[in-house]
């Protein structure tokens, strides 16, 4: 099978850290993270650490006062991107993918319960009205498949390429943070009292983020020059609803998976990205994942101490910073890490790193057992 | 070079009656869901304490997917890395989400929060199944039966799963509906071609 290569066109990071990847990737390398304690009693009755815009921030000059933060955010980010490439949104030839765990949900906090409000929270209510913005042609697609909506928007638009149905994909991805979902990692006990701390001995908990990223593909040959999406797959733990697997073989099998469909073998692989969730469990049962593919000794981070978790838009804010970092061959740090914490060794940098890459490596896994892997490359 | 795929078997719930491959195998018009799931359960005499402490859409999706593969799932046939599920909604998990968000009120409950994901169902089926391939969660306005077609083609064509549960689950308050279909690479004595035509004519309206 003789497949087009799918290449990154372009890519936005909105995030309380910086409105473009280049604004981020700037403060990153100063170390610089979005994560800080907050008082939001709307939010919490306790203070948190989370990674959050500005209260009174808004996104998009617009007249129509009808776009909700989580629609101005995917708008903001798309627009950004788009900005930066010659991709067309109204071309028949384009596909929006929107990636989101939560979309809307915060509208339940404020307003009644009404069937007008149910259409309202509706994940496709929010991609009409983004595609209405741009002028897309085709109906979007909507992912909502928990903490790897961002690396499958990735992965199902790399396959929609692939197989030649459309030549360019629009992927974008943003969850806001509300009492919502603040209040349900909270009765998971799964938030940290502080900056997290992913792979490291005292990690106790994450940290949730807000933000929003966009990468666009092509498989137009003019843009040969640009980094490569390779590979990628998706696998289930058919362990435990809420728990991650206690032997990471799964997610192992979508590394393998992901490298085969790259063509590259383990050792090609110059740095890894991984979830770094700080919990517990995660971060134990990546590190299995990661010696199971034989991947112990590559260079890993964890950008969960400078974004928090930012849920739907995870997967793309993390593969976005790494496209930088295999640009401009610099691996950031895993902020809070100091001691492995894990069993089996993985090599989790602590400080930023110059290196020669030509490959790095994303995982991603969520509640319902969901594991993803995306390989990107020069 | 297209290859065929097919649809070994199908299951539809919907406005009180389960069909396995068209057929109907059970009805009962009572109006509560939670009621009507519960009936279901007991009607195929089902022995799986994990039920009761799904949420509807869970419990509408696994009990479909129970229906669908009894008497047409060769455990032996398949490795669980080559069984996937390709699911797709219009309301996402916003029928948990809304007793959750009320149950916070109080007192959040983890065990009503981790509901709050459509994903969810399809990770109770692996589950149950020891399915542990691609799969994927899907929002959509309607029903778009050639999307799901050309995702589940896309999956078996190029080997990346041999058999796949495909379809649409969805509940809101009294409202659901799921339809889920068997699909498999060898054709068997009678079974449908895997097509959104074929894919909507049980759909039905």
């Amino acid at each position: 099978m003789k497949e087009q290569n799918v290449i990154v066109v372009a890519d936005n990071v909105l995030s309380p850290i910086g409105k473009t990847t280049a604004e981020n990737f700037d403060w990153l390398k100063k170390n610089i993270s979005g994560v800080k304690q907050h008082h939001r009693p709307g939010i919490s009755a306790r203070p948190f650490y989370a990674s959050l815009f500005d209260e009174a921030e808004t996104f998009i000059d617009s007249n129509r006062s009808d776009y909700t933060k989580f629609e101005q955010l995917l708008i903001a980010s798309i627009a950004d991107a788009l900005k930066n490439c010659e991709i067309d949104a109204a071309d028949k030839k384009t596909i929006l993918i929107i990636s989101s765990t939560k979309g809307n949900i915060s509208l339940l906090e404020t307003q009644e319960n009404t069937p007008e409000l149910q259409k309202r929270i509706a994940l496709s209510t929010s991609a009409k009205l983004v595609a209405e913005y741009f002028g897309f042609v085709n109906i979007p697609i909507i992912i909502s498949n928990a903490c790897i909506s961002g690396v499958m928007g990735i992965i199902t638009g790399m396959r929609l390429l692939r197989s030649g149905q459309y030549e360019n994909a629009v992927i974008v991805g943003a969850d806001i943070i509300s009492s919502f979902i603040l209040s349900g990692f909270e009765s998971f006990q799964a938030l940290s009292p502080q900056i997290c701390k992913p792979f490291d001995k005292s990690r106790d908990g994450l940290n949730l983020g807000e933000g929003a990223g966009t990468i666009i593909l092509s498989t137009n040959k003019k843009y040969a020059q640009n980094t490569k999406v390779l590979g990628g797959s998706v696998s289930n733990d058919a362990n435990h609803i809420s728990g991650p697997s206690r032997t990471g073989l799964e997610l192992s099998y979508a590394i393998d998976q992901s490298l085969k469909d790259a063509g590259l073998s383990a050792t090609e692989i110059d740095f890894i990205s991984a979830h770094g969730t700080a919990t517990p469990y995660n971060d134990e049962m990546e590190a299995n994942a990661i010696n199971q593919s034989g991947l112990q000794s590559a260079p890993l981070n964890s950008l969960k101490g400078y974004y928090g978790h930012t849920l739907g838009a995870a997967g793309l804010i993390e593969s976005i910073i790494s496209i930088q970092s295999l640009k401009h061959g610099l691996i950031l740090p895993t902020p809070g890490f100091k001691e492995s914490g894990v069993t089996k060794p993985v090599n989790v940098i602590a400080e930023s790193r110059s290196i020669k890459a030509n490959h790095f490596l994303k995982t991603a896994s969520g509640f319902g057992g969901c594991n993803a892997a995306v390989v990107f490359g020069k | 070079m297209p290859e065929e795929n097919y649809i070994t078997s199908n299951c539809k719930i919907d406005r009180g009656v389960v069909f396995k491959d068209d057929k109907q195998i059970f009805e009962n018009k009572e109006p509560d869901v939670t009621g009507f799931l519960l009936s279901i359960y007991q009607h195929l005499q089902l022995n799986y304490p994990k039920f009761y402490k799904m949420d509807n859409l869970s419990k509408l999706g696994w009990l479909a997917s129970e229906v669908l593969l009894r008497d047409n799932f060769q455990k032996e046939k398949y490795q669980p890395e080559e069984i996937g599920l390709v699911l797709a909604n219009c309301n996402s998990s916003l029928d948990n989400d809304i007793k959750y968000f009320e149950s916070a009120k109080e007192i959040a409950s983890p065990s009503l929060f981790v509901y709050t994901l459509p994903n969810i169902v399809i990770g109770e089926i692996c589950i149950r199944n020891n399915f542990k391939g691609e799969h994927a969660f899907f929002i959509q306005d309607n029903f778009d039966t050639d999307f799901i077609e050309q995702q589940v083609n896309y999956l078996l064509n190029n080997n990346i799963l041999q058999a796949c549960i495909c379809g649409w689950v969805d509940v809101l308050e009294q409202d659901y509906k799921a339809v889920l279909f068997w699909v498999e690479k060898s054709k068997k004595p009678g079974p449908l071609v895997f097509s959104a035509e074929n894919m909507n004519k049980v759909f039905g309206e």
